[in-house]
């Protein structure tokens, strides 16, 4: 049982939490212009790093969607900050 | 150049005291340039380069493999064949791959020990037999042998399943294949090696590919581990490896990579001749010829590129096991392990060109279902390959399908657990 931080209640055992998505997407705007192509991309492109991934999960406990950035391969968490501490 | 096998040469060689037989498969050195390469050696990226030689007469052919052919998710399976999925599209394409398997060990000369024992999809609520019923007259309408089983016939099949009083899922019926069942998972690599090797393709392992090479939008050939080599057809058949090795390409794809695990009991005399998943307990098992349970269940839920699976998932599938088949508590576990599998949101796979990049084809996304595939997966590269045009079979796989919203939910379709 892997043990991940919340930024709200602290570290808790994984199957409390969801992952959501790969950080760092922005919704294209304005939707009468965007293209299939860019929200296809904005939809379903993943990088699906080896190594370092910075990631938004979801702690279905206390309802909080945060940002944790961890090694995909060592399983190690680098570091857990709420969204509203997050540059992107 | 290798000895066909046969009861004759086994029966000549028992004489000679086994001195005669010589490699499967040639151990290859890269050469300077190809008609066309393949990146990854496990079962697709194999029979790929067997159908190139066979189907096309292209036989100037490299398979490069960073580690030992079969050593990624090829061999890290529970070796079920199956084509019971529920959309028209879906169902041409994994039957294919179970209509080739028939034939393989023939077509191969070497036994992939392919039993066609069955497998039945169980249900235990009367909302789960509906669903049941749905894709089973969906497989008839495909053209395949699906039908629904009462209950009486699944649970004779099954001797040891718990159908006590106080059982959690007593058993209802579902869908039953027939044609379905397993295959040795090792021996379809190697029949492949062995037979592309002997048509003149280089099978070359421990060769890490780490630059794809392109020209003004074309493939020009791949750096390795082992130096530069020069193709103008490419092909990526690396499973939770690919997004790495095409996003230099400028190649996006829908993948998220989650380890999937599978386990092995100790061995036991024969208990179990079907393939089994439950749809209560999301577990899978057969039993292999050497005596041992096989199986498996759902996802670790975590994205991950390392071949190990987490606690949770183990906890959930091996429970599952024993909520069905009490009596397998007093086994022992002999292995557990995990593969990278590439799940795509509709969980479906990949095939088809990469888009912007001329010469370059990929085979990915099977997420937890690539080992039933292989033949098809590389029947349908290889064609890819050759022509430069999609088989009809392979066209509904397209990477468009996901600008068009084409796709194709086997997820919500055949309830697939991922």
């Amino acid at each position: 049982m892997q043990i991940f931080p919340c930024p709200f209640c602290g570290p808790r055992e994984e199957h409390e939490f969801l992952f959501a998505a790969e950080a760092g997407k922005v919704r294209p705007e304005p939707a009468a212009k965007v293209s299939d192509e860019e929200w296809a991309a904005y939809l379903y492109h993943n990088d699906a790093p080896k190594g370092i991934a910075r990631e938004i999960w979801y702690h279905q406990t206390c309802g909080t969607y945060f940002l944790m950035t961890r090694d995909t391969v060592t399983r190690d968490v680098k570091d857990s900050r709420f969204l509203s501490e997050a540059s992107t | 150049m290798t000895t066909r096998y046969s009861s004759l040469a086994l029966l000549r060689e028992g004489f000679r005291g086994h001195r005669g037989w010589r490699p499967a498969w040639a151990k290859a050195t890269p050469q300077p340039a190809y008609d066309a390469v393949i990146i990854g050696g496990g079962g697709h990226g194999l029979a790929t380069a067997y159908y190139l030689a066979k189907n096309h007469g292209i036989r100037r052919v490299a398979v490069l493999e960073k580690g030992w052919i079969g050593g990624g998710n090829t061999g890290r399976n529970t070796t079920a064949v199956r084509s019971n999925y529920f959309y028209p599209e879906s169902v041409a394409l994994y039957d294919l791959a179970l209509r080739l398997y028939e034939g393989l060990s023939r077509e191969l000369n070497f036994n992939v020990m392919l039993s066609q024992r069955g497998m039945l999809i169980a249900a235990h609520t009367p909302a789960q037999m509906e669903i049941c019923a749905r894709i089973a007259n969906a497989m008839m309408l495909n053209g395949v042998d699906g039908e629904l089983m009462g209950p009486k016939e699944a649970i004779a099949r099954l001797p040891l399943l718990n159908q006590t009083a106080d059982a959690r899922y007593l058993c209802l019926g579902g869908i039953w294949q027939g044609r379905a069942g397993i295959a040795r998972h090792d021996a379809v690599a190697w029949g492949y090696a062995r037979a592309a090797s002997a048509l003149g393709v280089d099978i070359i392992e421990n060769c890490a590919v780490t630059d794809l090479r392109i020209e003004n939008g074309s493939v020009k050939g791949v750096a390795t581990s082992l130096g530069e080599i020069r193709t103008e057809r490419l092909a990526v058949a690396a499973a939770g490896a690919t997004p790495g090795l095409v996003a230099g390409a400028g190649v996006h794809l829908p993948i998220h990579t989650y380890a999937l695990q599978a386990f092995v009991s100790e061995p036991v005399k024969p208990c179990l001749d079907t393939v089994l998943l439950y749809l209560g307990t999301g577990t899978y098992v057969s039993q292999s010829d050497k005596g041992e349970l096989v199986f498996g269940g759902g996802l670790d839920r975590v994205p991950t590129h390392g071949q190990k699976g987490n606690l949770p998932a183990q906890e959930k599938v091996v429970a599952g096991l024993l909520e069905m088949f009490p009596a397998f508590a007093q086994l022992k576990l002999l292995r557990q392990w995990a593969g990278v599998v590439d799940v795509v949101p509709d969980s479906s796979p990949v095939i088809g060109p990469a888009p912007g990049v001329e010469g370059l084809y990929l085979n990915c996304g099977w997420g937890t279902g690539g080992f039933k595939a292989i033949p098809a997966g590389g029947w349908l590269l290889a064609h890819l390959l050759a022509t430069g045009q999609h088989h009809e079979i392979s066209r509904p796989f397209d990477l468009d399908r996901f600008i068009k919203g084409r796709l194709i939910d086997e997820a919500a379709g055949a309830g697939i657990s991922h």
